[in-house]
């Protein structure tokens, strides 16, 4: 297993190399190009000193953790350079990280963000690597297709770091009647889970050790489409979406699902139609966010490796009280198709999904000391799956450079199958200090 | 007989005074209201649209500064009524890039959206409070974008000068509950800019005093250019520098949208 996942790790750091050197050599063509221009031009370079040290609490590590209760330990420095000079219709943006890994122990480089920017009057290209965020979901994503890093999340990684770019071509159209924003990606970019060599993950099948794991090759067949229309309308901000690409989490693929002697994973054919809606409303902000997973490989529901297809929602409330207090409110659910089809196939390894899955979630946020003090508590809860993660948070600024964050995550479920009771035994502390320059 | 006719004129005298009165005061209250509303457009509607380069020091008891420095543009959509506002922030370093939109309403709550560039994230956020600081600041919501002059009751208690300059002094009562009780403003009876303000806490004790600093006819608008906002009791205090004002520069109304959150005008916020 180790074997495949790092032969899979180099060749995702191969592509990702390639795509690193490419957006260098844009950043560089495009400083060059534009370098008569420079003296008058816009060129800024900054970021940020980080350390970053997450502690799982109980020393129940799971049998492939590679440092103990460590599962996150960092040394970080950030660079962002942007270079957008007056009256030139191209600019470019580069946001680099580089880091020491404790857990890896290695060094490593990590490109956040290249690209290059086109900007007429009524359109705009972008193309390069770049982090996209769509819906109106607090950390409940459902048009929000883009790849995300689970692992970082569980370990209480500063926010940014749940979202990855995508290496693709943006481009947007502006009008009144209605704005556009269509993405092509070429290269697929899966989410990144929790990993054995840091988490405790439930695994159906611990005694197959032949696994492999296949990506989307980056053909044109394979390219995914990613199409956002919106606009402001009485009041509301409305969004349409449409996503035909490849779910980001992998299905399974077993010689026999009730017991398997070879297991691949590979990523399921999705197309995603949605819409949300925003508006202020009932003293403070209502949010509505809708989304048909229509699971292409799986119509009929009968393959247990691959999720049915699915109706996915959200309604989300937001309120403001004196004294920097913010409260917000979320139901989310996901309402399975062909669920007889589910039942009927699904292996007795396999934990059982309620047909409508559903979570509460609670976000309270109160600032002090002239907004220097942050106190914050996420929370999620799921009713049918009865399992719940916990988020509180400290965060100080010392100075207007210097900010210090402690935060616990606690996961809990009565079942050790469900996608956070799975982490119960890996609640942790995390510390966080970062200096921005 | 006399002392019917002397008990006559002084129950007239009475009842003219009582009817009287409530007329004088009305007055007053009719003649504060009107200066209030015309040191509002004076002070808040400046122009048809207005660009700045806002430079805030936020400076606490022990003299320690921190440093709020953007860019502002505004534009009213009429004198008096709905504006539209756009921010972007230059530093501190970590919220460098991020943008702020406001439809101000007079009548209801704001509609504000943020944009965080290190995730791409548009975000509305709740604008029910506008008694919340604005960026840690000692200015509120309300202080940065102005008060209805209906939601009080004014009265001019009397009329002084002030560093040397004539103003009305009108004493304010919130007619609904708000964070202070009563504010006292100073208003310059020539440009009808706010001099002063105290405002006063629910123990009705002095908690924030607004002064302006500096006044500069710029395109023959008088402009408070540098203006301090303290906070008496925690000695905390704000000092707010307005460089490169700019009106009626035809700012268009499409720059208050998403597309210029995302994608900050590199014409305006320079």
């Amino acid at each position: 297993m180790d074997k495949v996942n790092s032969e899979d790790r180099s060749q995702k750091t191969e592509v990702r190399k390639i795509s690193y050197l490419l957006s260098l050599i844009f950043l560089l063509l495009s400083v060059f190009c534009l370098l008569p221009s420079a003296f008058a031009g816009e060129l800024s370079l900054q970021g940020f000193f980080q350390t970053d040290y997450s502690l799982r609490f109980s020393d129940n590590n799971p049998p492939q953790a590679k440092k103990g209760n460590l599962l996150w330990g960092e040394e970080r420095v950030e660079l962002k350079g942007s270079f957008y000079p007056p009256k030139s219709k191209i600019g470019a943006f580069i946001k680099s990280d580089f880091y020491h890994d404790w857990v890896e122990t290695e060094f490593k480089a990590d490109l956040r963000e290249g690209y290059l920017d086109f900007t007429g009057d009524k359109f705009a290209l972008r193309m390069g690597r770049q982090i996209i965020t769509w819906g109106v979901g607090d950390l409940l994503f459902i048009n929000d297709v883009f790849p995300k890093d689970w692992q970082a999340f569980y370990s209480g990684r500063p926010l940014e770091y749940l979202k990855i770019g995508v290496d693709s071509l943006k481009v947007e159209v502006y009008s009144d009647l209605v704005s556009i924003e269509a993405v092509a990606i070429p290269f697929f970019e899966p989410d990144a889970l929790p990993s054995p060599g840091r988490f405790h993950s439930f695994d159906p099948y611990p005694a197959v050790t032949n696994r492999a794991t296949g990506k989307p090759g980056s053909t044109f067949h394979n390219t995914e489409y990613a199409l956002r229309l919106y606009r402001y309308i009485g009041d509301f901000d409305v969004s349409v979406y449409a996503y035909k690409g490849f779910f980001r989490t992998p299905g399974m693929k077993a010689d026999n699902f009730n017991s398997p002697s070879t297991i691949s994973y590979f990523y399921p054919k999705l197309v995603v139609y949605g819409m949300s809606a925003q508006k202020s409303a009932l003293g403070g902000v209502v949010s509505a966010e809708y989304g048909y997973y229509d699971s292409r490989d799986d119509r009929e529901g009968s393959n247990p490796g691959i999720d049915n297809s699915q109706s996915k929602f959200l309604i989300g409330y937001q309120k403001a009280f004196p004294g920097d207090f913010t409260l917000g409110l979320q139901y989310y659910g996901e309402l399975m198709y062909e669920y007889r089809q589910y039942e009927d196939n699904l292996p007795s390894a396999f934990g059982k999904r309620q047909q409508l899955h559903q979570y509460l979630a609670l976000r309270l946020t109160k600032l002090l000391k002239y907004q220097t003090l942050k106190l914050s508590l996420f929370s999620l809860y799921s009713p049918d799956a009865e399992d719940f993660l916990l988020m509180p948070e400290v965060s100080y600024n010392f100075t207007d450079n210097l900010q210090a964050m402690l935060g616990v995550n606690i996961f809990g479920g009565s079942n050790p199958n469900t996608a956070l009771g799975q982490h119960k035994k890996d609640d942790n502390v995390q510390v966080t200090v970062r200096y921005s320059f | 007989m006399k002392v019917i006719k002397v008990l006559l004129i002084i129950g007239l005298i009475a009842a003219a005074f009582l009817k009287l009165g409530p007329v004088l005061a009305a007055e007053n209250n009719f003649t504060a209201e009107k200066i209030i509303a015309k040191s509002r457009l004076a002070f808040y509607y400046t122009g048809k649209d207005m660009k700045a380069k806002v430079f805030m020091e936020l400076i606490n008891k022990g003299g320690r500064k921190r440093i709020r420095d953007l860019v502002m543009l505004r534009k009213n959509e009429q004198k008096g009524g709905n504006q539209k506002y756009f921010m972007y922030f230059y530093k501190p370093a970590d919220v460098r890039g991020i943008t702020f939109m406001v439809y101000k309403y007079p009548d209801r709550d704001d509609d504000r959206w943020l944009f965080i560039p290190a995730i791409n994230l548009v975000k509305r956020i709740a604008a029910n409070d506008k008694y919340s600081s604005f960026v840690g600041s000692d200015f509120t919501y309300e202080d940065i974008s102005g008060r209805k002059p209906t939601e009080d009751t004014h009265t001019l208690l009397r009329q002084e000068k002030l560093n040397g300059k004539e103003s009305f002094v009108i004493e304010s009562i919130p007619k609904k509950t708000s964070v202070y009780t009563k504010r006292i403003s100073w208003i310059d009876k020539k440009t009808y800019l706010p001099l002063k303000e105290e405002f006063y806490d629910k123990q009705n004790e002095l908690y924030r005093v607004f002064e302006a600093l500096v006044i500069k006819d710029i395109d023959g608008f008088p402009t408070v250019t540098g203006r301090v906002m303290r906070n008496v009791k925690t000695g905390h205090r704000t000092e707010v520098t307005l460089r490169a004002v700019q009106y009626n520069l035809g700012i268009e109304d499409n720059l208050f949208s998403e597309r210029y959150l995302r994608r900050p005008p590199l014409k305006w916020i320079r």
